[in-house]
């Protein structure tokens, strides 16, 4: 352990430095752009695609119907039993990040991310407003609020406001037909929960992306802490040619310009960064690798009239080869390697599996639930009775019958205990509802099941019209010896 | 925008340096708001224990005053149902109507506090207490004849209660040893329609003494438990011919119900249940899979 003096007398505490990044052009910008509109378009219209469901339930293509527990997507409709294609999804999700965090760095952060997305959204608006970042630092500056300060602000805070008001509005629009509950939240008849979720929404867009911006991401966000686990030489990161840029400097006539790196020190990188640093200091939490500084400093070596690349992606492992001369690695050379092969054969696997059990799900589901207080009932003539509750799920748009029968002991008999008390073993169950039958499963005196500690036997379910049917495996419990 | 060299504390450990950057305000705002927080929470909110009790908080909120509250929302939401209930013939309650599930939900709860303890949580019976599940009924399994046997009780002191006494053959010397030992043998054969020496829950007897009891039964037994044996409902005389032995059916067992009786009693719970919850108990009991 080494110690240097102590340090001089400091603040505890630090303001938030604010940041004002510059407009900048090119590539990268572009597709944020591209990005920006495809990710906020799908999140603001969805819920207003329609899809015919019938008369008993909204025509929407996205519902989530919390009061009936039901999602629908399209065609695919989703009950609370089947929460395992979220959990799914979830992984595929958490997956997905790995492989693209291993491969490309912290893409999700500076292209997908929400908090970015609309950050991005918000300082656009506010540039249309206030002008670029020069125009935005003097009206900062500026400690008289003039009538001019004043529209200016109030303009921007409105404008953020009704950004966030959109967000908050199409967030609730996911949980309602959104065409009625528009109607519903202007004329003020909606649900007190919708103007509340739309409140919180609202505030919250518009603090974390147009108030606390970055503060987010470095102080709120845990990914930049987990991201480190995931990246690793190879991964492509954006970072500076240093070797290639130092010693950096203004360039001026006659002064000893073969002895100066590329580097201008323009500033340029440090102006467009919406986290504030400076990408020249190397590799730092704050980078969400957002490229623009690639725009900008491209921008700018084309202006002089040397090569782009300054500032660049690349990997770890180009540094060394890069100084000692060699080529660097191509890039799909730092894209499959091994790590990310196995995230993507984990991530497709997932997938496939959601594929599948979505594939082959029935629109008749089953559970079966032993009564075990008591385990059986002996009956007067000697006949052993286990009691089951049967829930029996209709995911269909209308009311089917349902057979319940069983196999695997020839003995064994059902009955089903109807509404009415009356016995039998069919039932009705309406459409799109869950229905609990009491089933009882009885062994003949004597039998073997009857007599035995356990009997294996499958319980099955059966719509005659759609000719559907469903099994679930329990067992049978008799006397013992 | 220059770049400021950020402090370190001075502490390094291979080479690694603990940078001491400054916090950011806001995070010390938010601290300081925290604790002006909780002191407000405080005196807002039930908080600092006493020795019997703790600080109301000035805005008065309980927990039990919420649960008293909403019991009572509850109550008065049910009433109408309740009162249905409660008027109701339990023979006119037609299941699958609302009356008949907000009785089997209600009776559910009343069995849990009232019943459970001697017919078991699951209904299923002990020694001696009737399991509720099967289809076999003392005094008879009807809606209206168990919601009669709840109400009044069996062999209580109430007028009304379900009654019926059998004699002590052989404590109070009514019939000889022998004579025992053949009403036994008759009675255990009764379940037995094989007639090889073991009764239906595998109890085992002597044929040859069976045989010779048929004349006791009929003179002491056959009044109650009916010539054939299989019992009488209206005096709550067991049926003999069946599997189910509310105290076991081995020879010993039978032995000593013959020699001593039985007496198995039942509290009348219309004294102490409203007829609503009588009648939804009754509900209940009938609809558990043996209800006839």
């Amino acid at each position: 352990m080494s110690s240097t003096d102590t340090p001089p007398e400091e603040k505890l505490y630090a303001s938030r430095e604010p940041i004002f990044p510059r407009r900048v052009k090119g590539k990268f910008r572009n597709l944020k752009w591209i990005i920006m509109a495809v990710t906020l378009g799908i999140y603001y219209l969805s819920p207003w695609i329609r899809w015919d469901r019938g008369p008993e339930l909204p025509d929407q293509a996205i519902l989530i119907d919390l009061a009936n527990r039901r999602f629908f997507f399209f065609w695919i409709e989703i009950w609370p039993h089947e929460f395992y294609f979220i959990a799914g999804l979830l992984i595929m999700a958490g997956l997905g990040l790995f492989l693209f965090t291993s491969a490309a760095g912290r893409v999700w952060c500076g292209y997908a991310c929400p908090q970015t997305v609309w950050t991005d959204l918000f300082i656009l608006v506010e540039r249309w407003i206030e002008g670029d970042r020069n125009a935005r630092l003097r009206l900062h500056r500026q400690k008289k609020w003039d009538m001019r300060k004043i529209r200016l602000r109030a303009i921007k805070y409105l404008s953020w406001v009704l950004i966030g008001l959109a967000t908050g509005g199409a967030w609730v629009f996911y949980f309602a037909d959104a065409p009625t509950l528009l109607v519903d939240l202007v004329t003020g008849h909606a649900h007190p929960a919708a103007y509340l979720t739309l409140g919180i929404l609202t505030a919250t867009t518009v603090f974390f992306g147009a108030i606390a911006r970055e503060q987010i991401c470095i102080y709120a966000c845990p990914w930049p802490r987990i991201q480190a686990a995931m990246m690793d030489e190879d991964t492509l990161v954006v970072a500076y040619r240093h070797w290639r840029g130092e010693p950096r400097g203004k360039h001026r006539k006659g002064a000893n310009a073969a002895e100066m790196g590329d580097c201008i020190d323009c500033m340029a990188c440090v102006n467009v960064c919406p986290m504030g640093i400076d990408i020249r200091d190397g590799q730092q939490l704050e980078c969400i690798t957002c490229a623009l500084c690639i725009d900008a400093c491209d921008e700018m070596m084309d202006k002089i009239g040397k090569p782009r690349g300054l500032i660049d992606y690349m990997a770890l492992t180009d540094e060394p080869r890069e100084i000692s001369g060699q080529e660097p690695k191509p890039v799909w050379k730092h894209i499959f390697r091994p790590r990310t092969i196995l995230y993507t054969v984990l991530w497709s696997s997932v997938g496939f599996a959601l594929l599948f059990a979505l594939f082959i799900r029935s629109d008749i589901d089953m559970t079966v639930a032993p009564v075990r207080n008591p385990t059986y009932v002996l009956q007067s003539d000697g006949a052993i009775r286990n009691i089951y509750d049967l829930r029996l799920r209709n995911k269909h748009g209308e009311k089917r019958e349902f057979r319940v029968s069983v196999s695997g002991d020839d003995t064994l008999t059902v009955t089903l205990q109807g509404a009415d008390n009356t016995l039998g073993d069919t039932i009705a169950v309406n459409a799109d509802e869950m229905r609990i039958v009491r089933a009882y499963v009885e062994a003949p005196a004597g039998s073997k099941a009857a007599t035995s500690d356990r009997t294996d036997f499958t319980f099955w379910v059966e719509d005659g019209v759609a000719n559907e049917r469903v099994s679930v495996d329990t067992v049978f419990n008799g006397k013992g010896q | 925008m220059s770049k400021k060299e950020v402090e370190t504390t001075g502490h390094s450990w291979d080479g690694i340096e603990e940078l001491n950057n400054p916090l950011p305000r806001w995070w010390l705002l938010v601290w300081y708001a925290c604790i002006l927080w909780g002191i407000a929470y405080t005196v807002a909110m039930p908080a600092w224990p006493g020795i019997k009790s703790a600080t109301a908080g000035v805005l008065g909120w309980s927990t039990r005053a919420e649960v008293a509250e909403k019991i009572a929302s509850f109550e008065e939401m049910n009433a109408a149902v309740n009162a249905e209930l409660a008027a109701a013939d339990v023979t006119m309650i037609k299941p699958g109507s609302d009356v008949h599930s907000y009785g089997v939900n209600m009776g559910a709860a009343v069995f849990r506090a009232n019943c459970s303890q001697c017919h078991g949580s699951g209904a299923a019976g002990n020694f001696g207490y009737p399991n509720l599940l099967d289809n076999d009924w003392l005094w008879g399994g009807t809606i209206d004849e168990v919601a009669y046997t709840i109400q009044h009780g069996v062999r209580n002191e109430t007028d009304e209660a379900r009654y019926s006494e059998m004699p002590k053959f052989g404590a109070d010397e009514l019939l000889t040893d022998e004579e025992i030992d053949q009403a036994v043998a008759f009675a255990m054969s009764l379940s037995d329609p094989e007639g090889d020496g073991t009764n239906l829950v595998g109890g085992t007897y002597d044929v040859e003494l069976a045989a010779a009891g048929a004349e006791v039964f009929e003179y002491n037994c056959a009044s109650c438990h009916g010539e054939d044996g299989t019992g009488d409902i209206y005096q709550g005389a067991p049926d003999l011919t069946d599997a189910i032995w509310l105290y076991g059916g081995d020879h010993d067992t039978v032995y000593d119900t013959v020699f001593n009786a039985r007496f198995g009693v039942m509290p009348a719970w219309g004294q102490r249940l409203t007829q609503a919850e009588v009648n939804a108990a009754a509900l209940y009991v009938h609809q558990l899979g043996g209800g006839q």
